[in-house]
């Protein structure tokens, strides 16, 4: 059986296609829905994976992901709440991961917003590749407990390169919780350069703080990423394919989804 | 009740951004500024309420805090405080959201609106009132609030129109002079010509009565130049002269479009071409299921009005073109080209009416960057060209690529189908934007506010994905756009074999008061026109609903070859088709007087290196990296090679490659060729150059020409003028002779014309400017290739014939030389090299290859390196070359149809046999020293440089817009 993913959609959605594109190229059984539809037949139950793709919900009319978020609460939250409980995998790229936060579905899924993605350091959109290194600092959970690798992760390499292309991307909260957010291991993805240290911008691309780029939630199912992952799934994709052999990474997170559940 | 609600940064910074800007505008005092973003809701509900909307959705709660109170002004006014709004009728898409999203919550808001709040501090009244419609806002769409005047208003309401009462307005000009005809033509802003006016007179005199407004309106807009390209279909009397004013030759051309053009593409009689010059843009075969289509419009005027609105009102224009074409196409990448002037000129040396250039480069590329993006459509390329004459006339080019069913490619119509109008509602907006761009601009243009727009991509987004799904469920058989012209093109242009009935009051209005010919005429953005059968309502609604796209039926198709317009059950307008589309024949003079060209030989110096770092830094060569990292040119997946790119540093690559359909291996590439300058010496040398460089691009990413289609765009000075006539007659020729020589066919093309402007008395017009666009089918995405070097060792060759054609170079410009012999494609052998060049690429015979353009070898070699971090040695002496050139000419020169090659040794022999009797020269190799060092034809070195002195040159250029 093919796991089941619904890509939801609303007004300024733009970047559903490939990502349902990149689901079904990894082999799942993947449907694109529009917000409207699934709030007539609320239908999350169905699926395995959710995941909310990039672009400009509503214009990023009242800031990035702003106006979801609010549908998501007043709409989802506990058929939201139940799917995770039931196991589901949930996917936020770019403008989904800034709904994930201004939700509150990340960090933590109690609904309150912790954490913050705004306006870029350089004052602009960017499209740019970066280079990505997966949660390197050992955690307390991590030592204490299981292993909490995210299921999203698994076999990427230490560092390799995605492509951001956001105006509001920049990682902020205040002290205390970033602190809670790493130590609890929940960083996924820092930006870094090619050694794999951290270094500034044009590396970190919109001066997010301790230059995080994706978190997960407690369980690692809930994975939230500036980055475009569906944006490198062949290997043209890469900027580098013409002078040396690269790999799509990106791909390798929605392989990851599908074997979740095989 | 109005509520105001205030939203400022939790840490109350200032902006440093606008005291930055406040600087450059010459006030050097210690000042800050600070700014909230400001909502007005006008509603009923309780404060409790308010407060919670406030903190619930129109703040960031980590970030931001808020205020609230009640009323439009909190405090009592006072010079350093400002607030800055939209004039009423100006999309205000911030407000629409939010009105959406408290309506879907069930929270009752009467109407809400946008507002920018300023408190300066260190400033005196007089500074404020300077800055501000420089820096903070544009008075053709936005307005300072006045506390006299708006402290009494009780609701938002009172900003917007009072409702309007039918009233029919006829135009008495049954028996009017010629000289009074064309008052009422200048009167009404109707662009109509003395003659024009009369046809019309006689047309009314024999339905013995007067036109109403509409009526007259209708005709204006249908035969402006914009809609019906008079100039280009039109008769020329066409004259060319030597330079002591001999005739030499003299014809008559009846519609320069059909003569070369369109006869080009006629000849050529390509199999891959599907539908050219028919539809909104030109479609060509993409594969066994899917054509493709490309389109590229202009929209100069309005964005040297308004940069941001007017760029992306044009982005968003082009945009439905694509959705328009056929039974619509999905838009897959965009392009966009502009031409500024430099931007050092200082405010106060600023003629009257204009913007500074600085203001509108930032404003155009915000523009079509927050459009595209928004969007989704990756801009993929562009092109920039920097000349003082485009001071107060700037051009924007916007392009769009779409993709669509075979079988979607035509559209079919018939009587008794159902006219459907959806998309965004109807307000004022850009009322006259087609009779108002075939006018030149001066300083009084700026009482033209109406024709001034800006856009809301999110309208268009929502439209394009509602539309798609309708075409793909069947449910239209026709579309086209709404542009220029509003509804009244788009409906008449699509009923035009039958005849149409439409009921304007069946439109969705944005707000009250507008009279029915400004419901026809409205240039309102992101709407579109379709005919459908009864049948497929319920299924059209079901879909436009769940997309929230508003869809109205204004009418319905006949077969009485007439237009009728009704308004409340009352006839407004009969005009029989006919009539409307059988306007007469403009006659115009056109004149080209050949001009001597004249070698210009300089000193020859020994050392050539601040020369090629001064080049480089030249704003039409320095990297402009930072321009396209705004656009997201990777959205959809397809990106195969981008045009410029790199991590931390920036590279080049001369085509953009894109898949549209990523089940598919093969791929689009897509190149530009632009050049306004050798039209100083000639348009025609000028307009080959074009064609030439547009299929350098394509064929150096690995396209070949059988499959590769042109289009052109002139933007050109006012066709009145017989002399610029005849450098636009000479231009098009050039695009026949050489589209016939490359066997590239014209698909699609657009003119632009009265680019000219008034400074004092002065008219000044801009070079004649042609841009011509490559697209290219490439049948497998790994058989591209890019520009930048890949190995040292790795041997480089030249291939083409290099000749000192430096007149209107980028080397000759910077030294202010006007003289010297403009490029001219050789048509013995342009072909020839291309050809072989694409085989060789075929074979994997090469590593990279880049072709020479503004500021020829010395550039290109620079770009390599740059691109690729290596260095390269080169011997000037095996450059296939004119002899006796000196150094500098072989480095600058801009001869045609030349490109830099990288070949490993094993390959070059069979390179060298591919390329056969092609110019070729091997002049060097790459080398792993990061210095790029170049030998004269006597060994002698003359330039030696490290690449990172290159890189400092190419890219400080545009300090102060990275």
């Amino acid at each position: 059986m093919k796991p089941k993913v619904l890509v939801i959609r609303t007004a300024g959605t733009n970047c559903d296609k490939e990502t349902e594109f990149a689901f079904s190229s990894a082999g799942a059984n993947t449907t694109l829905r529009h917000i409207n539809y699934i709030k007539q037949k609320d239908e999350l139950s169905d699926y395995q994976i959710i995941c909310i793709p990039g672009g400009f919900s509503y214009g990023d009319d009242l800031g990035a992901g702003k106006i979801l978020a609010l549908e998501f609460i007043c709409w989802f939250k506990n058929s939201l709440k139940k799917f995770v409980a039931q196991g589901g995998l949930i996917l936020g790229i770019c403008n989904g991961f800034q709904v994930l936060v201004k939700t509150g579905i990340l960090p933590d899924l109690d609904f309150k917003q912790k954490v913050t993605l705004t306006n870029n350091d350089s004052g602009r959109f960017e499209d740019r590749w970066v280079y990505l290194k997966i949660r390197n600092q050992k955690s307390e959970i991590r030592n204490q407990k299981r292993e909490i690798e995210s299921v999203w992760l698994e076999g990427l390499p230490e560092v390799f390169n995605l492509p951001v292309a956001h105006g509001e991307g920049k990682f902020y909260a205040e002290r205390s919780i970033l602190d809670k957010i790493e130590v609890s291991g929940q960083v996924a993805l820092r930006y870094v350069d090619q050694n794999s240290q951290p270094k500034g911008y044009p590396f970190n691309p919109n001066g997010s703080l301790n230059n995080i780029a994706g978190i997960t939630d407690a369980s690692g199912r809930i994975l939230g990423l500036m980055p475009h992952p569906e944006r490198c799934i062949f290997r043209h994709h890469s900027p580098f394919w013409k002078e040396r052999e690269v790999y799509p990474w990106g791909l390798k997170f929605f392989a990851n989804a599908i074997s979740y559940f095989k | 009740m109005i509520y105001r609600v205030d939203v400022f940064s939790k840490t109350k910074e200032s902006c440093p951004k606008i005291a930055s800007q406040i600087k450059d505008l010459g006030i050097d005092k210690d000042c800050k500024v600070y700014c909230n973003k400001v909502y007005f809701i006008d509603s009923e509900l309780s404060t409790e309420l308010i407060h919670k909307i406030a903190a619930d959705l129109l703040i960031d709660p980590i970030i931001e805090d808020y205020s609230l109170a009640q009323g439009l002004f909190t405090q009592l006014p006072s010079y350093n405080r400002i607030l800055i709004t939209y004039n009423p009728g100006v999309c205000d898409s911030v407000s629409l959201s939010l009105e959406k999203i408290l309506k879907s919550l069930l929270l009752s808001v009467k109407s809400t609106r946008t507002a920018k709040f300023y408190e300066f501090t260190g400033l005196d009244k007089n500074d404020i009132g300077y800055l501000a419609p420089k820096i903070l806002y544009n008075p053709l769409i936005e307005y300072v609030l006045d506390y006299e005047k708006a402290k009494g208003l009780k609701n938002l309401d009172e900003f917007s129109g009072k409702d309007y009462k039918f009233d029919l307005v006829t135009v008495d000009m049954l028996n009017l002079n010629p000289k009074e005809l064309i008052e009422i033509s200048i009167n009404r802003c109707l662009s109509l010509s003395a003659d024009e006016m009369q046809i019309i007179q006689e047309y009314f005199k024999k339905l013995k009565r007067n036109p109403t407004d509409c009526e007259l309106e209708t005709i204006a807009t249908l035969w402006s130049e914009h809609c019906a390209h008079k100039t280009f279909r039109g008769v020329i009397e066409y004259e060319e002269r030597d330079k002591n004013n001999k005739l030499i030759k003299k014809e008559t051309i009846d519609n320069l479009l059909k003569n070369t053009v369109m006869k080009a593409t006629k000849e050529i009689n390509s199999p891959h071409c599907v539908s050219v010059f028919e539809d909104n843009s030109g479609v060509v075969r993409f594969n066994d299921d899917y054509n493709i289509c490309f389109k590229v419009e202009t929209h100069n005027h309005p964005s040297s009005l308004e940069p941001y609105g007017g760029a992306s009102t044009g982005i968003g224009g082009v945009i439905r073109d694509i959705l328009g074409t056929g039974c619509a196409a999905r838009p897959f990448a965009s392009v966009d080209i502009f031409c500024f002037s430099p931007w050092g000129i200082d405010y106060k040396d600023l003629p009257k009416g204009l913007l500074h250039p600085a203001r509108i480069i930032k404003g155009v590329i915000k523009g079509v960057r927050d459009y595209g993006n928004r969007m989704g459509i990756p801009t993929v390329a562009g092109a920039v060209c920097f000349d003082e004459r485009f001071l107060g006339n700037p051009l924007v080019y916007c392009g769009t690529l779409g993709i669509l069913p075979k079988n979607k490619s035509f559209k079919k119509s018939k009587p008794g189908q159902l006219v459907i109008l959806c998309g965004a509602k109807t307000g004022r907006d850009g009322i006259h934007g087609a009779t108002f761009s075939s006018k030149e601009l001066d300083e009084h243009t700026v009482s033209l506010t109406s024709a001034v727009q800006i856009g809301n991509p999110i309208e268009e987004k929502k439209l394009t994905e509602a539309i798609l799904r309708a075409r793909d469920a069947n449910l239209f058989t026709a579309i086209t756009d709404c542009g220029a012209g509003g509804i009244s093109s788009a409906i008449t242009e699509l009923a035009q074999g039958h005849g149409v009935e439409v009921e304007l009051d069946k439109v969705s209005l944005k707000y009250r008061g507008l009279n029915y010919t400004e419901i026809w005429i409205s240039e309102s953005q992101e709407r579109m026109v379709f005919f459908t059968d009864k049948k497929n309502l319920k299924k059209l609604k079901q879909i436009f609903e769940e997309e929230d796209v508003t869809f109205s039926v204004v009418g319905r198709v006949t077969d009485t070859k007439k237009l009728i317009l009704s308004y409340e059950a009352n006839r407004v307008c009969e005009l029989d088709l006919d009539f409307i589309f059988n306007l007469p024949k403009l006659k115009k003079a056109a004149v080209w007087v050949k001009k001597e060209e004249s070698d210009c030989k300089l000193e020859e110096k020994s050392n050539y290196n601040k020369e090629l770092n001064k080049v480089l830094s030249s704003p039409n060569i320095a990297c402009k990296d930072w321009i396209l990292r705004e656009y997201d040119h990777e959205v959809q997946a397809g990106s195969v090679i981008k045009s410029i790119y790199g991590i931390s540093e920036a590279a080049v690559n001369d085509a953009s490659v894109v898949r549209p359909d990523l089940s598919d291996k093969r791929c689009v590439s897509i190149g530009l060729g632009i050049n306004p300058f050798y039209s100083d010496i000639d348009p025609y040398w000028m307009a080959a150059a074009a064609i030439d460089e547009a299929l350098r691009n394509v064929v150096a990413g690995g396209a070949k020409l059988d499959k590769t289609f042109i289009l052109d765009n002139f933007s050109w000075g006012s066709p009145g003028n017989p002399e610029i006539l005849g450098g636009l007659v000479r231009a098009a020729k050039a695009c026949y002779d050489f589209s016939t020589y490359f066997g590239t066919p014209f698909i699609s093309g657009k003119d632009s014309l009265y680019n000219e402007y008034m400074v004092g008395k002065k008219h000044i017009s801009i070079p004649g400017t042609l841009l011509i666009s490559a697209v290219s089918v490439i049948d497998d995405w790994s058989k591209t290739m890019t520009s930048n070097f890949k190995k040292s060792g790795h041997l480089l060759y030249i291939v083409g014939f290099t000749k000192p054609e430096l007149g209107a170079s980028e080397y000759f410009r910077g030294l202010g030389i006007k003289e010297g012999l403009v490029p001219k494609v050789d048509k013995n052998k342009a072909k020839n090299i291309f050809l072989r060049l694409s085989k060789a690429i075929g074979a994997g015979l090469i590593h990279s290859c880049h072709d020479l353009s503004e500021g020829g070898l010395g550039v290109a070699l620079s770009e390599m390196c740059l691109s690729s971090n290596l260095g390269a040695n080169i011997f000037l002496a095996e450059v296939p070359k004119e002899p006796g050139m000196l150094d500098y000419e072989v480095l600058f020169s801009e001869s045609t149809s030349r490109f830099v090659v990288e070949v490993e040794k094993d390959k070059s022999e069979d390179f060298k046999k591919t390329m056969a009797d092609s110019a070729l020269g091997l002049i060097g190799c790459i080398s792993s020293e990061r210095k790029l060092i170049i030998y004269n034809a006597g060994n002698k070195e003359i330039i030696n440089t490290n690449i990172d002195t290159l890189k400092e040159s190419w890219t400080q250029t545009f300090k102060e817009f990275r």
